[in-house]
C-alpha cells in the first residue's frame, strides 16, 4: 500500500513497493502526461517533480516517492512552469511533442532554483532530456525566454 | 447537440446515397478525374499513384456547424511534421475561416473515403495541399451561394470575409454558422467552376511567421496541439483511456527468424498482476510487417506485465533463422568491402570508364561506411486493440493507418470494413511507424481477450533489438582526375541490403526506388561513368529510416567530391559547382530512375540550377571562405532528395583532446512553393540535429543476430550539448517550382557536411561513421 500526493490529491494505492512510480501515475493514477522512454533513466521523458526537485520516475521506486510529486498536468498552475509553456507556445518549440514534458518539467526546476540561468547551465541542466526531434535550439530559446533573457537560440 | 446540428456543409446526398450502395471508390474515382488537375495529380504519378488517390470531396474534409465551428479533417499522421496545423491552415486560409474557430478531427484509417493515407515519403503537403485548398474553395464558394440566394443578390456581389459572408456593396455579412444550414442544400461545385484564391488573398499560407533562426518575428497561428502538448493533454498511443485495459508486452526471438521452443511461464505467472502468458505467432522470413513471434505477458499494469516478462524461461529455436545467427557486424562489414572491390550489377553506365581511370594524371578512391541505425522514436511503439462482436478497433501512433488496417484485418480473418483504425498523435516516426507489426501484434493478443482492449507496449529495448533498421551499407568510390583536377571518370559501387528482403526472397541487390535515392540521380557531370551493385544480403529487418537510401549515398558521394576537391588542389565549392556542370535539367528516365519519387518527371526534373542556388546560397550566408583559425573548419555537402534541394555548411572546431564543438550550422533548402514556412524551418532544424546524431553517435552491431544496443546509454542520440551552438535555416523562395518534400530531405547532406568541416578543421578524413571516438585517436 502506498499513500502517495500528486498535484496536491492524496492517494492511497494498493501497488507494490519497488512499482516505478511512472507506471503509478500512468497506469494506477491514470496521468498520463508523463511519458515512458526509456526506463533506465536515459532520455527524462518521465521527469516529474518530488518536492520541486525533476526526477526521473521510470527509476524511481514508489515506496521512494514520499512528499508532493507534481506533474506536467499541473505546471499550468505554477507560476514558473506556465511561464515555460508559454515560452514553448511562443517558439513553437514542439514538433512530435512526446518528450516535451520531461523537457518543460526539467526546465520548470532548473528555474526555480536558478531563476537566470547561463546558457551553459541550461545546457548542462537539460543534457538528460533527450529529443529526436531534434528541437534543442528552440527549447533552449524558450528557456531564455521564459527566464527573462531574450537570448540568441 | 443532435447529430442535425452538426451539418456538413454541403449535401450531395445523390453522391452518398450511390457510393452507399456501390461501396464507394469505384464511384468516387470515376467523379476523381474530371477535369483538368495538377501535374501531381494524374493518374500515374504522384498523389494520383498512391493507393487511394486524392480526395477534394469538402462533405469529406470540412463541416460547419451553427455555431460556426469549423472542423476540418486531416486525413495525414501528424508525427512531428506539423500536418495538423499546417494542413488544416491551408483548408482554413482557403474556406476563409477565423483560425480561433478551427478545430481539426483526425480521420480514421480508411483510404477509400480519405485517399491516401501513407504518412511517408515527405509527401504529405505535396499531395494533399491542392485537394485541400480545392475541398475548402468549394466550400467557401457554396457559402456565398447560399449567403447570395439569401439576400437575392448575384453571387458576383458576394465574397469571403474573415468566418463571414459580405455583400460587397451594402456590406451585410452572415457568418459561416448562420449560413451552413442553407449550403449544405446546394450541389458542390465542380473543378472546372471553383476559384482558388489568389496568393495576396492568403492569411496563412506561406507566410514567414514564428521564430526565425534565433528571433520571434511574429507570432504563428496557434499551432492545433501546441497547448495539449506543453500541458500533458496531448493523446499519444498509450494515453487512450480505458475503463478495462489490459495491458501486455512480448518477449521476441532474439535473432531474425528465430521461434519459440520450450518455455517455461511459471514464475511469471506468480508476478503479482499477471494475469496471462500466451503465444504469439510469427510468420517467419520475410517478415514484412508480421509479428516476430514470441511469448506475450499480459497483466494489469505495463510494469507488471514487464516483470513478468522477466520472469520467463524461454529456448529459443535458432534454426529457422539459419545464417542471420551468425551475423556479426565487423564480419559483414568486412566482406561488404571485399564485395566492394569486384565489379557488379551495372545500374547506369556513359563513356568509357575503363580508359578514363587508366588515363587518368591522378586517381582517388575512397570506402565509406554507414552502420545500421534504429528510428528510436522517443515514444516506443505501442498499439490497443478491442475485439468485439466481431469487429476489430486500434488505437495507435502509426504513419500508414490502411496498412494497419488491413494488416491487422488479414491476421484476424477479418473484412477490413470491419476493423476501425484510431489513429493518435505519433511520438517520432521516421519510417519506424510505417510499419504497424505492433498493432497486429496487439491484435494477436486481444484475440484471446474479445471484449477487453489489450495495450501492447513496446520497451526501449524491444525498439532498438527489433527495429526495422536502417540498412547497413558499404559505398566504394574511385574517380580520374585530369592535370587540371577535372574529374573524367566517375566509379560508384554501393552495397546495402535491400528494404525488399522484407517482404520477398532477399533481392540482395537495391530495388529501382532504393537506387533512385541519389545513387544513379547523382548529379554531376562527368565523361565517363559506372554506378553498380554489387550483392549484399540482409540477415535483419531492414526498413525504412527517414530518408532512407539517400542517407548512405549522401553521404559517400558527398564526401568523396570533396576529397576529389582536395585531391585536385581547389576550393571545394568551386569544385563542385563545376563538377555538377551546366545549369540543365535531369529527366530521371535518362539516369535510369524510373521512380522519381512518384512524380512526374516533366514537373520535378533534377535541376542543377536549383542545386546550384542552393549551395550559393548557403555558402554565402555562411560565409564560406572566412579565415577560421586553427583547428577550425567549414564543411559543405548538397543532395536533392523527395523532390527538394539541400544544401547545408558546418562550422566546427576541434581542439587538441578531439573535443568537437559545432559553432553553426547553416541550411539552404528549396522546396518549391512553402505551405507553412515556420513548420518547414522546425524541419530542417530537426534534421540537423538528427544528422550530427548520424554523424557522430548513432550505431547498432550485432553479434551473431542479436543486437548489441537496446538503450540510449549504448545507442547514442543527440543530446542538448551536441546541437550547434548557431543553426540558421535559408529558405529559397521559389513558387513557381512544384511542391517538394520537406520532413526528410533535409537529412542526408548532415553527415557529409559535417564530416568535410571535421576534415577541414582537422585534416582527418572520416570514412566510416559513425565518428565516434576517431577524432580522439
Amino acid at each position: 500500500m502506498a499513500t502517495l500526493t500528486i498535484n496536491g490529491e492524496r492517494y492511497e494505492l494498493d501497488v507494490p513497493d519497488n512499482m516505478p512510480l511512472l507506471w503509478v501515475i500512468r497506469d494506477v493514477v491514470g496521468l498520463k502526461g508523463t511519458k515512458f522512454g526509456c526506463g533506465m533513466s536515459q532520455c527524462g521523458a518521465c521527469t516529474v517533480h518530488l518536492n520541486g526537485t525533476a526526477i526521473r520516475s521510470c527509476v524511481t521506486p514508489v515506496s521512494a516517492a514520499s512528499g508532493e510529486i507534481t506533474t506536467i498536468e499541473a505546471m499550468a498552475d505554477d507560476p514558473v512552469g506556465s511561464k515555460v509553456q508559454q515560452a514553448w507556445l511562443d517558439l513553437g518549440v514542439a514538433q512530435c511533442g512526446y518528450c516535451q514534458g520531461g523537457q518543460i518539467m526539467n526546465a520548470t526546476a532548473l528555474l526555480k532554483r536558478t531563476p537566470n540561468p547561463e546558457t551553459g547551465e541550461i545546457v548542462d541542466a537539460m543534457a538528460g532530456n533527450l529529443c529526436r526531434c531534434g528541437t534543442y535550439n528552440r527549447i533552449l530559446a524558450a528557456i531564455e525566454r521564459a527566464s527573462g533573457k531574450e537570448g540568441e537560440a | 447537440m443532435s447529430a442535425d446540428d452538426n451539418l456538413m456543409i454541403a449535401n450531395v446526398s445523390r453522391r452518398r446515397f450511390l457510393m452507399g450502395l456501390a461501396g464507394g471508390s469505384a464511384l468516387v474515382l470515376a467523379a476523381r478525374w474530371d477535369v483538368a488537375l495538377a501535374g501531381n495529380e494524374k493518374a500515374q504519378f504522384g498523389a494520383g499513384a498512391m493507393p487511394g488517390g486524392w480526395v477534394d470531396d469538402p462533405n469529406v474534409f470540412i463541416h460547419i456547424d451553427a455555431d460556426g465551428l469549423v472542423t476540418i479533417v486531416n486525413n495525414r499522421s501528424e508525427m512531428g511534421q506539423g500536418i495538423r496545423t499546417s494542413l488544416v491552415m491551408v483548408g482554413a486560409d482557403e474556406l476563409g475561416a477565423d483560425w480561433d474557430q478551427v478545430r481539426v478531427e483526425q480521420a480514421e484509417g480508411d483510404h477509400d473515403k480519405y485517399g491516401n493515407q501513407n504518412t511517408d515519403g515527405s509527401r504529405s503537403m505535396r499531395h494533399w495541399y491542392q485537394p485541400m485548398r480545392r475541398a475548402a474553395a468549394a466550400a467557401r464558394q457554396m457559402l456565398e451561394q447560399a449567403a447570395a440566394n439569401e439576400w437575392g443578390v448575384p453571387v458576383s456581389e458576394v465574397q469571403a470575409g474573415v468566418h463571414t459572408i459580405v455583400h460587397t456593396p451594402s456590406g451585410k455579412e452572415l457568418g459561416f454558422g448562420e449560413l451552413a444550414a442553407k449550403a449544405r442544400e446546394l450541389d458542390v461545385p465542380g473543378r472546372n467552376a471553383l476559384v482558388l484564391k489568389r496568393d495576396d488573398e492568403l492569411r496563412f499560407v506561406g507566410k514567414e511567421t514564428g521564430l526565425i533562426n534565433g528571433e520571434l518575428k511574429s507570432a504563428y497561428p496557434k499551432a492545433i496541439d501546441g497547448e495539449d502538448i506543453v500541458t500533458g493533454k496531448a493523446v499519444y498511443g498509450a494515453d487512450v483511456p480505458f475503463e478495462d485495459l489490459l495491458y501486455a508486452v512480448i518477449a521476441r526471438p532474439p535473432v531474425y527468424g528465430a521461434t519459440v521452443g520450450d518455455f517455461d511461464d511459471t514464475e511469471a505467472l506468480k508476478v503479482p498482476g499477471v494475469e496471462k502468458v500466451l503465444k504469439v505467432e510469427g510468420t517467419g522470413q520475410p517478415a514484412g510487417f508480421s509479428p516476430l513471434g514470441g511469448i506475450a505477458v499480459v497483466a494489469s499494469n505495463t510494469w507488471a506485465a514487464m516483470e513478468g516478462r522477466k520472469a520467463l524461461k524461454i529456448d529459443w529455436n535458432l534454426e529457422p533463422a539459419g545464417d542471420n545467427a551468425s551475423y556479426t557486424s565487423a564480419t559483414y562489414r568486412e566482406s561488404l568491402e571485399k564485395a566492394a572491390q569486384q565489379p557488379g550489377k551495372v545500374v547506369r553506365q556513359h563513356g568509357d570508364l575503363d580508359t578514363a581511370l587508366e588515363n587518368a594524371d591522378k586517381r582517388v578512391s575512397a570506402t565509406y561506411y554507414m552502420p545500421h541505425m534504429a528510428q528510436a522514436t522517443m515514444e516506443p511503439p505501442v498499439a490497443t486493440v478491442r475485439i468485439k462482436d466481431g469487429k476489430a478497433e486500434v488505437w495507435a501512433p502509426v504513419q500508414n493507418p490502411q496498412a494497419t488496417r488491413d494488416t491487422v484485418a488479414g491476421r484476424l480473418g477479418l473484412d477490413a470494413e470491419t476493423v476501425t483504425v484510431h489513429v493518435t498523435l505519433l511520438g517520432g516516426g521516421f519510417g519506424r511507424k510505417s510499419k504497424p507489426d505492433f498493432a497486429i501484434e496487439a491484435a494477436s493478443i486481444a484475440e484471446a481477450f474479445k471484449g477487453r482492449p489489450v495495450r501492447l507496449q513496446w520497451s526501449r529495448e524491444d525498439d532498438i533489438h527489433h527495429a526495422y533498421y536502417h540498412a547497413v551499407s558499404v559505398d566504394y568510390l574511385e574517380a580520374g582526375l585530369d592535370n587540371n583536377g577535372q574529374a573524367t571518370g566517375w566509379l560508384h559501387r554501393t552495397l546495402s541490403p535491400s528494404i525488399g528482403s522484407l517482404f520477398a526472397p532477399d533481392p540482395k541487390h537495391k530495388g529501382e526506388f532504393e537506387l533512385g535515392m541519389g545513387f544513379n540521380t547523382m548529379p554531376f557531370s562527368v565523361p565517363a561513368l559506372r554506378l553498380e551493385n554489387p550483392h549484399a544480403p540482409a540477415h535483419v529487418r531492414i526498413g525504412w529510416f527517414r530518408s532512407v537510401y539517400n542517407l548512405p549515398h549522401a553521404w559517400a558521394i558527398q564526401s568523396f567530391a570533396h576529397e576529389m576537391a582536395v585531391a585536385a588542389g581547389k576550393d571545394h565549392r568551386d569544385y563542385v559547382l563545376d563538377l555538377l556542370g551546366p545549369d540543365r535539367e535531369i529527366h530521371n528516365l535518362t539516369v535510369g530512375d524510373g521512380w522519381n519519387y512518384g512524380e512526374d518527371p516533366d514537373l520535378y526534373p533534377i535541376d542543377i540550377g536549383r542545386m546550384r542556388n542552393v549551395i550559393e546560397r548557403v555558402t554565402k550566408e555562411a560565409d564560406w571562405g572566412k579565415s577560421t583559425g586553427k583547428n577550425r573548419g567549414l564543411g559543405l555537402a548538397f543532395h536533392h532528395s523527395f523532390v527538394s534541394y539541400t544544401a547545408i555548411v558546418f562550422d566546427v572546431e576541434v581542439d587538441d583532446q578531439g573535443e568537437l564543438t559545432i559553432h553553426r550550422a547553416d541550411i539552404a533548402f528549396d522546396c518549391g512553393p512553402q505551405a507553412n514556412p515556420e513548420r518547414i524551418r522546425s524541419q530542417l532544424e530537426g534534421a540537423i540535429v538528427m544528422g550530427i546524431g548520424i554523424a557522430l553517435q548513432s550505431e547498432v552491431t550485432f553479434e551473431d543476430g542479436v543486437a548489441q544496443q537496446g538503450n540510449f546509454d549504448k545507442y547514442l542520440i543527440p543530446r542538448m550539448p551536441d546541437a550547434p551552438k548557431t543553426l540558421r535555416v535559408h529558405l529559397v523562395d521559389n513558387p513557381d517550382e512544384a511542391m517538394g518534400g520537406v520532413g526528410e530531405p533535409g537529412l542526408p547532406p548532415v553527415a557529409p557536411a559535417l564530416c568535410n568541416a571535421i576534415y577541414a578543421a582537422t585534416g582527418k578524413r572520416i570514412r566510416r561513421l559513425p565518428v565516434g571516438d576517431q577524432l580522439k585517436a
